[in-house]
């Protein structure tokens, strides 16, 4: 293990500790706020240095909470935010994925039918600010606070609901947001780091995914039934 | 104005596998050929080079190499009650774009189908009773018997190179192959691919269970290997990036590797690509298509290309999708089940079972898009249906393909997907998860098919073709039946969890599938049940070809491409041989 995230792990590790001690409440009651405010915004924020091409702060902090809270920091490895998922979501946002290449945007439009998948008037990049704001608010209405405001157990019980379907946001459904949201934060974590997430190749030392260059004609039969490891290796190690 | 061209002797509308296998053929018989692909032409030893072809986000999830929906797309309805919706992304299917097609970023499982499969409506009759066959399932006989291809699938195999285990050479089963397919005049080109841990593990439980486990036939070579035209493919490297991925070793049978190394040197073929074939320009009264029309795509302009032979290899939306707009034939009506184009549209019934083997190290990275071994006991009709309420079946196989971790997180059911408890069994799991899955026949219903859509257009102003398209009752009981067979293996196998998800609900653009779409242009031998004969001619225009697998009447338990490539050199043979000597219909109508 390298020792940038040795390094991360034990300052994550400490401030880790802290959050647990909020034990989550069991389920959430819609109308009446889950949480009172945290003594310290406990949300953490993303890696120091982080800059962002194209998310406001608001934006930038309610994907920092997701992605800590999606990917937490443990042994394992650090947090989402930390691995650089956020800094990945803005260059995919900012670039031809948010401007919504490789999309069929004729109309009319109309809410998906069963089956049919995307049918979003917007690009991914409007489609997600549009979601960003209907979560925060979401939040601020039933919690008290917006998303990064809330402590770790208070944040895992809004993404529940919004993983349920259960978070009733004005203009867009949640489970739809939330479904797009936990793919692009898992592409942050396990893409090749060259887009900017998974840094240190963290996700595929956590796995064990040896990365590039992928040539085991003569290894295949060798390790067969047999722990293959290597220490990553990525598409800028090679370039 | 449209600038009008000088007259070739063939062009052909596509090309990927089926285009390019015609285009050597015609021009071995002395033609003049063009070639017309709507997207570019890549080079591979530039574009498919390390490092950065082993880019999982660019290529696996953006999908650069495939069909950019925004340049061509379906709508998708389940039934004619509803309104169909574009499909503005694609998910559960990847249509393919540029020279060499979708053989450009295939696995390269390159199966044949079994001799019942070429007889399926007589065979079935016989064997269960003609009243067994639902009413609505229009599944139909092949107008070419396996015995009549076989020569063709061997010609397929031997351009690829295919690694693999014989079952049935000239009738006599053979130890370690697949003792249900039909006989093969020999043995494979190239040895079997050598197998991972987790196809030793399935191996062996399946035969513990009565099965006949083989090695699955791979268009990965095992060895080097130069094939009939004199092109050589290197060895795999056991990359695990077949799959939407161009193949840097040149291990992998693709039009790039096998053949358009060959015409690229031909002086009498031209390719040319970015050219988007909007219309073929139809006599009517003549039955014969007088010119295609193209537009480039670098500058905008319209040509016309006259040609006396015209071969649709633009793959089941495509060639649909242009007889539909061009008018040759006549649409099929769901309703009335009168008319052809359009008709038996089906696709893959896919579905497995999760498997989890906690004590073994599985390296699931190491892999190649058609690495595995695979039975065929519940395959077609290799097994009696009396009684179960279905027809059909698959071949149950554990494939490793490759771990590429964007996408392949095997964790336990149950497990949630994000947090702590997530990442836990994440990183437990990874080197220890496997799928047995299943490649599920899809039979012809009359419900499901293609037309045009009234609403919604394509870039050149043409409207989009439209799918009509469920399960039926008797997929989601054929893969209820098959699925669990996959189970049974993967307990046999020791695993700690079994994650089973047979085919049910309805179909669904989002999650991938397959890209195995068939038929829309079904062969028969009745021209009031398809759009062309034996010979892949269609009905109503002699001078017509139609290549792929829109021909299939309806879809086995296979993957579709070596009956394809097998099917592209039977209607070469057809042309060259017979009609090009008296260039008429082959078949009266
Ligand atoms: C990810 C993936 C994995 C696969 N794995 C397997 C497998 O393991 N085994 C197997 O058997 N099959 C597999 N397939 C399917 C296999 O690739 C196809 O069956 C086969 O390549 C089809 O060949 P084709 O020539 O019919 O069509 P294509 O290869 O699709 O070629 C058609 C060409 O026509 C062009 N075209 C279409 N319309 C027009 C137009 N209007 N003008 C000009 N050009 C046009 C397209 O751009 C395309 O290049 C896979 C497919 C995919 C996407």
């Amino acid at each position: 293990m390298s020792d940038a995230i040795q390094r991360r792990q034990f300052l994550i590790g400490a401030g880790g500790a802290t959050l647990a001690a909020a034990v989550p409440p069991a389920a959430p009651a819609a109308e009446t706020p889950l949480l009172s405010a945290p003594s310290q915004p406990a949300a953490p924020q993303q890696a120091a240095g982080d800059s962002f091409q194209i998310l406001s702060a608001a934006e930038a902090a309610f994907l920092g909470a997701v992605a800590d809270t999606m990917i937490p920091a443990d042994g394992l490895s650090p947090s989402g935010s930390d691995c650089g998922v956020v800094v990945y979501i803005d260059r995919q946002l900012a670039g031809a994925y948010g401007a919504g290449s490789r999309i069929y945007t004729a109309g009319p439009f109309q809410p998906p039918q069963r089956g049919t998948g995307w049918q979003s008037p917007l690009p991914p990049l409007g489609f997600f600010r549009a979601g960003i704001a209907a979560a925060d608010h979401w939040c601020v209405a039933t919690y008290g606070h917006s998303l990064d405001h809330l402590d770790e157990a208070g944040r895992i019980v809004a993404l529940k609901a919004m993983e349920k379907g259960e978070a009733s946001f004005q203009g867009i459904a949640s489970k739809l947001f939330f479904v797009e949201l936990l793919q692009l934060v898992m592409e942050g974590f396990f893409s090749d780091p060259i887009y900017g997430g998974n840094r240190d190749k963290a996700s595929w030392r956590m796995v064990g995914y040896p990365g590039l260059p992928a040539t085991y004609r003569e290894k295949i039969e060798a390790w067969r039934g047999k722990r293959y490891e290597q220490d990553p290796q990525s598409i800028a190690d090679f370039s | 104005m449209t600038r009008r061209l000088k007259e070739v002797d063939a062009v052909l509308v596509g090309m990927g596998w089926t285009g390019s296998i015609m285009a050597r053929e015609l021009s071995r018989a002395g033609l003049s050929v063009v070639g017309l692909e709507r997207g570019q032409d890549r080079k591979p030893a530039d574009a498919f080079a390390l490092p950065g072809i082993r880019d999982e986000l660019r290529y696996a999830l953006r999908q650069e190499l495939m069909l950019d929906p925004a340049v061509q797309t379906v709508t998708l309805r389940h039934d004619d009650s509803q309104i169909a919706q574009p499909v503005r992304r694609f998910g559960s299917f990847l249509p393919g774009d540029g020279v060499g097609g979708m053989g450009t970023h295939w696995n390269g499982q390159t199966y044949r189908f079994l001799p019942s499969d070429h007889k399926l409506r007589s065979h079935l009759s016989q064997r269960y009773g003609a009243k067994a066959i639902p009413e609505d399932m229009m599944i139909a006989d092949w107008p070419i018997g396996y015995d009549e291809l076989e020569g063709h699938y061997a010609r397929f195999e031997a351009l690829c190179g295919i690694s693999g285990k014989a079952g049935n050479i000239r009738g006599e089963i053979q130890e370690g192959g697949n003792p249900f397919e039909g006989w093969r005049s020999g043995e494979y080109p190239n040895k079997p691919l050598k197998s991972s841990q987790g196809g030793v593990l399935f191996a062996a439980a399946a035969k513990s269970l009565g099965y006949h486990p083989f090695p699955s036939p791979a268009a990965n070579a095992s060895n080097p290997y130069t094939n009939p035209e004199g092109v050589k493919l290197g060895g795999c490297q056991y990359c695990g990036h077949c799959e939407r991925f161009g193949c840097e070793a040149d291990a992998k049978a693709s039009p790039q590797t096998t053949l358009l190394p060959v015409l690229a040197k031909d002086p009498r073929v031209e390719i040319r690509d970015l050219a988007y074939v909007s219309k073929l320009n139809y006599d009517r009264k003549a039955k014969r298509i007088t010119s295609v029309t193209y537009v480039d795509l670098r500058t905008g302009e319209e040509l016309e290309q006259p040609a006396g032979l015209v071969i649709l290899s633009a793959w089941v939306f495509g060639n649909t999708h242009l007889m539909l707009h061009s008018g040759i034939g006549t649409a099929y009506d769901a309703k009335t089940g009168k008319g052809t184009v359009g008709r038996n549209y089906c696709y893959q019934i896919n579905s497995g079972a999760q498997l989890f083997l906690e004590n073994e190290e599985l390296n699931p990275f190491m892999g190649t898009g058609a690495l595995g071994m695979v039975i065929d006991d519940f395959n077609g009709d290799n097994f009696d249906h009396s009684g179960l309420g279905f027809f059909g079946g698959g071949y149950v196989t554990l494939n490793t393909l490759g771990a590429r971790p964007i996408s392949f997180r095997p964790v336990p059911p149950g497990t949630p997907a994000w947090g702590k408890e997530w990442k836990a069994a994440t990183a437990k799991w990874y080197r220890h998860g496997a799928t047995i899955s299943v490649q599920g026949s899809n039979y012809a219903s009359r419900g499901n098919h293609l037309d045009l859509d009234p609403t919604y257009r394509d870039p050149l102003g043409r409207p989009l073709l439209r799918m009509t398209y469920n399960f039926t009752d008797n997929d989601r009981k054929m893969s209820a039946f098959v699925t669990g067979k996959a189970a049974e293996i993967a307990k046999a196998m020791g695993a700690q969890h079994v994650g089973v998800r047979a085919r049910s609900g309805d179909f669904d653009v989002v999650p991938y599938q397959t890209s195995h779409n068939t038929g829309g242009t079904p062969m028969g031998s009745d021209p009031h049940t398809s759009v062309v004969n034996r010979y892949l001619q269609s009905w109503d225009a002699h001078n017509l070809f139609v290549l792929g697998s829109s021909v299939f009447p309806q879809n086995a338990g296979y993957n579709p491409t070596g009956a394809v490539g097998a099917l592209a050199y039977w209607a070469a043979d057809a042309i060259v041989g017979k009609y090009l000597k008296n260039p008429s219909a082959l078949i009266p109508a």
